[in-house]
């Protein structure tokens, strides 16, 4: 196989990896029946905090701790006060981006630009020399293997355990799941606390291994960016992760056109597709024209055609669960 | 089995919807709980089921004190509760219902809940598959897995939440009869709660009457349907079969009319709607009659207006194809083409369905008003051509929750001018308070009136003079009394010469008040012309397809 193909891969799984995480904890969050809608500014502040603490005390161990911490923290401020307070959990999510994106540039002022550590390159023996396979996805440091078994994991845990059942029961219909015995409340904290870890985590890996270092604003957007693969992937893990790979592949793509210049476009065209694609498949999925074309599937396989082309949010997104 | 309650009482602020309630239920009986709406029946089920907590009272189970704070506590102590609307969840499989809920363990255990599942379903006569989205089952489908789930948990203690809204005769007569075997063989306590006097008489050993909270009133069935009324009502209502009004002039006609409804496409409807004569649609949920009455009053269907605008939208991108194509690159262009056909797309999707609907009603099908073809005109041209249209979905589809009954009289005002004249809204609303008799102030918002009380607003909102009022399900979630001051209000109606047509998932309300009976079954329709002769089973057979 082509070696620029072979390591272009093997960049769109590293660079994917903090999208991925992101996007897997949001789905957990929203399975959950709460929108975290602050990802962006979670990102940003959890990056930069990653960042100060490994330049401060040395320790990737420590820096990695605080930013799920950060991310935990945020997430559990927007079911705080959407239980507690009964506040609208998309307007107290909005106003986190804000206020987390400007805290991160004020406590990141003097570690703008500094050079700091790299969370260790950590090839994966014997599975390593597989040819293509080991390279695009054995040859990277330990937060890229995380992100690839955290989708397995989001996956296993939602469709084939109990615990995972009941996540999906919670973000569709928390009465019933209430009525069904599982405490609904308290496994939302707990599944949104992990959805903000993980998203703190991803901004970790920016900061510490896919963007290196910390500037002003670095991760801005890709919070918004995994919100809508949330989207685009119907709240399923795999579909997720194709998603997110398929946006950053689209990214590697621009780029490769842009230093090549091969297509007489302006860059701003090419960076724009990703986004029109999206729109595309959304409109596609949801307008019933997919419905329309599963005619075309042999009977036998249309459920799970049918099924994998859903895209209905849980029906509880976004809601406060009360017992009336 | 022995359930007993003492002094069950639950208060909302000042509201007492419970007070010192007590019975004792024995196994192997049938037992319903009657009253009015708000009269505490629901609430007393919540308590039972766990859903809600009692203010004060206790529940003794087989001699032996229970303390019930969740619907957990409730099933561990054998009462499961089968809720109005059954609270499952929609984009799961049928066995993903029945496996969440069930004892914990850390796997799911597809298989072998699979066969537990199809094993009790054997047992109870009930066809679920295993694989089938709930979301795609039926309203009776979803109980029968509720009650499969439940007893799968060891519930002897049923309760049911007004379980025939919305299920077809068939399915009802099948769960009357699971009921049964399980009271009778398993001694299992069955507790009803309902509005609907006839299914009562047809499943229940005892009846208990609640009236505004306290228990008025305990009777062993067989017992005169009267007697339940009035301790219900604390009055005699008069049931006496509307008069016919109608006259000979034909108002409506709809000739040749097919419609593409959920389950089948109804071929070549034909029908004269007369002066001041009620119709009522029968039939399975699902089988039309919405669809019907959407298409006549013009919603649902493309309109002129939709044609045009995706006329418009044809030219339009014609004339902008012509400005940008000629450019330099080609992927250029097909950004520039995608991106329109993602602005424009949903108008073509109207010119695509109004080519389909052509189609299919290909043998010049027509709606006639008085004579004028009405087909292709939308609701809001209609409605001031005589043509109402009420949604079964109150609250949904009719009002607008969280606007006060003000609000609405003005919404309704048909005026040219841009201001709202809220004075004379509110001398409209103070007068429909009046006419039509709504408990509830200028000022309410509508959400918090009760279901009788918001279908009076709805009646109050339609203009003076209408031609002919298309309701769908009319009655529905109402009990005896306020069903018949519905009724009243509607046929005083046709006095005017305004012809109604209604659906209802209820025969006996079709048989009373129909001067005719437009049957739907399996994508066809058959006309019955006098159905005082009619009888519920007859007509069900009809449904049903017998002809």
């Amino acid at each position: 196989m082509d070696p620029v193909l072979t390591s272009t891969l093997a960049d769109i799984v590293r660079n994917a990896a903090p999208l991925l995480i992101a996007s897997q904890g949001e789905l957990i969050t929203e399975r959950a029946g709460v929108v975290n809608l602050s990802l962006d500014g979670t990102i940003l502040l959890a990056a930069m905090a990653a960042f100060a603490v490994t330049y401060n005390t040395g320790s990737l161990g420590m820096g990695i701790a605080v930013a799920m911490l950060i991310g935990m923290l945020v997430a559990l401020i927007v079911i705080s006060a959407s239980v507690f307070l009964k506040l609208n959990q998309i307007a107290v999510g909005f106003v986190l981006t804000l206020l987390c994106a400007d805290l991160s540039t004020f406590f990141g002022r003097k570690y703008s630009g500094q050079q700091g550590t790299e969370i260790p390159y950590t090839p994966i023996p014997i599975l390593e020399n597989i040819p293509v396979m080991g390279e695009v996805f054995f040859q990277h440091n330990i937060l890229i293997y995380f992100s690839l078994l955290l989708v397995i994991f989001v996956w296993l845990w939602t469709y084939h355990t109990r615990l995972g059942l009941s996540l999906r029961g919670l973000g569709e219909h928390p009465a019933a799941a209430y009525v069904r015995g599982t405490r609904v409340q308290l496994w939302r904290f707990v599944y949104v606390a992990a959805g903000g870890a993980l998203v703190g985590l991803a901004g970790a890996s920016y900061s510490l291994s896919v963007k290196l270092g910390w500037r002003e604003g670095s991760t801005l957007g890709n919070g918004w960016i995994a919100l809508a693969i949330v989207i685009f992937g119907g709240w399923r893990p795999f579909r997720i992760a194709f998603g997110a790979y398929f946006i950053v592949g689209l990214r590697a793509l621009a780029l490769y056109f842009q230093q090549e210049d091969v297509l007489n476009l302006p860059i701003q065209i090419i960076n724009m597709t990703p986004w029109v694609l999206m729109l595309v498949t959304l409109i596609f999925v949801t307008s019933g024209l997919a419905e329309s074309l599963l005619v075309l599937v042999p009977p036998r396989w249309r459920p799970a055609a049918q099924n994998l082309l859903r895209a209905k949010p849980p029906a509880a997104l976004g809601s406060n669960f009360e017992r009336s | 089995m022995r359930l007993e309650i003492h002094n069950i009482s639950k208060s909302f602020g000042p509201l007492k919807a419970n007070d010192h309630i007590s019975f004792t239920f024995e196994g192997g009986r049938i037992y319903a709980i009657l009253g009015e709406n708000g009269a505490g029946k629901s609430t007393l089920m919540k308590i039972l089921s766990g859903y809600q907590s009692a203010s004060s009272g206790q529940i003794i189970i087989d001699g032996k004190s229970a303390q019930i704070n969740s619907p957990h506590h409730a099933i561990a102590h054998g009462i499961g509760m089968l809720y109005q609307d059954p609270l499952d969840f929609a984009p799961l499989t049928v066995l993903e219902n029945y496996i969440e809920g069930k004892p914990f363990n850390f796997l799911m255990r597809r298989r072998e809940a699979e066969a537990d599942l199809l094993a009790r379903c054997k047992i109870l006569g009930f066809n679920l598959n295993p694989h089938a989205m709930v979301e795609s089952l039926t309203v009776g489908e979803r109980q029968q897995l509720e009650i499969v789930r439940l007893l799968s948990l060891g519930v002897s203690i049923l309760i049911l939440d007004e379980p025939t809204t919305g299920i077809s005769a068939e399915q009802k007569s099948q769960l009357f009869q699971t009921l049964k075997n399980l009271a009778r063989e398993q001694n299992m306590i069955v507790i009803l709660v309902s509005h609907k006097l006839a299914d009562v008489e047809e499943l229940c050993d005892e009846v208990l009457v609640l009236r505004r909270g306290k228990l008025v009133g305990h009777r062993f069935l067989p017992c005169e349907t009267e007697i339940l009324v009035e301790m219900m009502f604390g009055k005699r209502l008069s049931q006496t079969s509307p008069q016919p009004l109608y006259t000979n002039k034909p108002i409506l006609k709809i000739h040749k009319l097919s419609i593409p409804a959920r389950l089948f496409t109804i071929q070549n409807i034909n029908l004269e709607v007369r002066e001041g004569e009620v119709i009522g649609l029968a039939g399975l949920d699902g089988s039309g009659q919405v669809e019907f009455m959407r298409v006549i009053a013009g919603i649902g269907r493309p309109t002129w207006a939709d044609q045009l605008t995706a006329m418009i939208a044809l030219a339009g991108m014609w004339w902008v194809f012509g400005k940008i194509l000629d450019e330099s690159s080609a992927v250029l262009n097909l950004a520039r083409i995608a991106i329109l056909i993602l602005i424009l797309g949903p108008m073509l999707k109207t010119l695509y369905l109004y080519i389909r609907q052509r189609a299919n009603n290909a043998q010049n099908a027509q709606i006639m008003l008085n004579g004028k073809n009405i087909g292709w005109r939308g609701y809001r041209d209609l409605l001031e051509r005589g043509i109402a249209y009420l949604a079964a979905g109150r609250l949904e589809e009719g009002l607008v929750a969280g606007l006060t009954l003000v609000d609405h009289s003005a919404l309704a005002e048909r005026s040219s001018l841009p201001h709202v004249n809220w004075v004379r809204a509110w001398h409209r609303t103070k007068q429909a308070i009046t006419d039509f008799s709504i408990k509830g102030r200028p000022f309410s918002q509508i959400q918090t009136l009760s279901g009788g009380n918001q279908q009076r607003v709805s009646l109050s909102l339609l203009p003076a003079n209408l031609r002919l009022i298309l309701l769908e399900n009319p009655t529905r979630g109402l009990d005896v009394e306020s069903a018949g001051h519905i009724w009243s209000l509607l046929l005083n109606r046709r006095k005017k010469g305004t012809a109604i047509i209604f659906s209802s998932p209820d025969l006996d309300e079709i048989i009373d008040y129909s001067d005719r009976i437009l049957v739907f079954s399996s994508g066809q329709t058959t006309l019955v012309e006098n159905p005082e002769q009619m009888t519920t089973a007859r007509l069900g057979e009809l449904i049903g397809g017998k002809s």
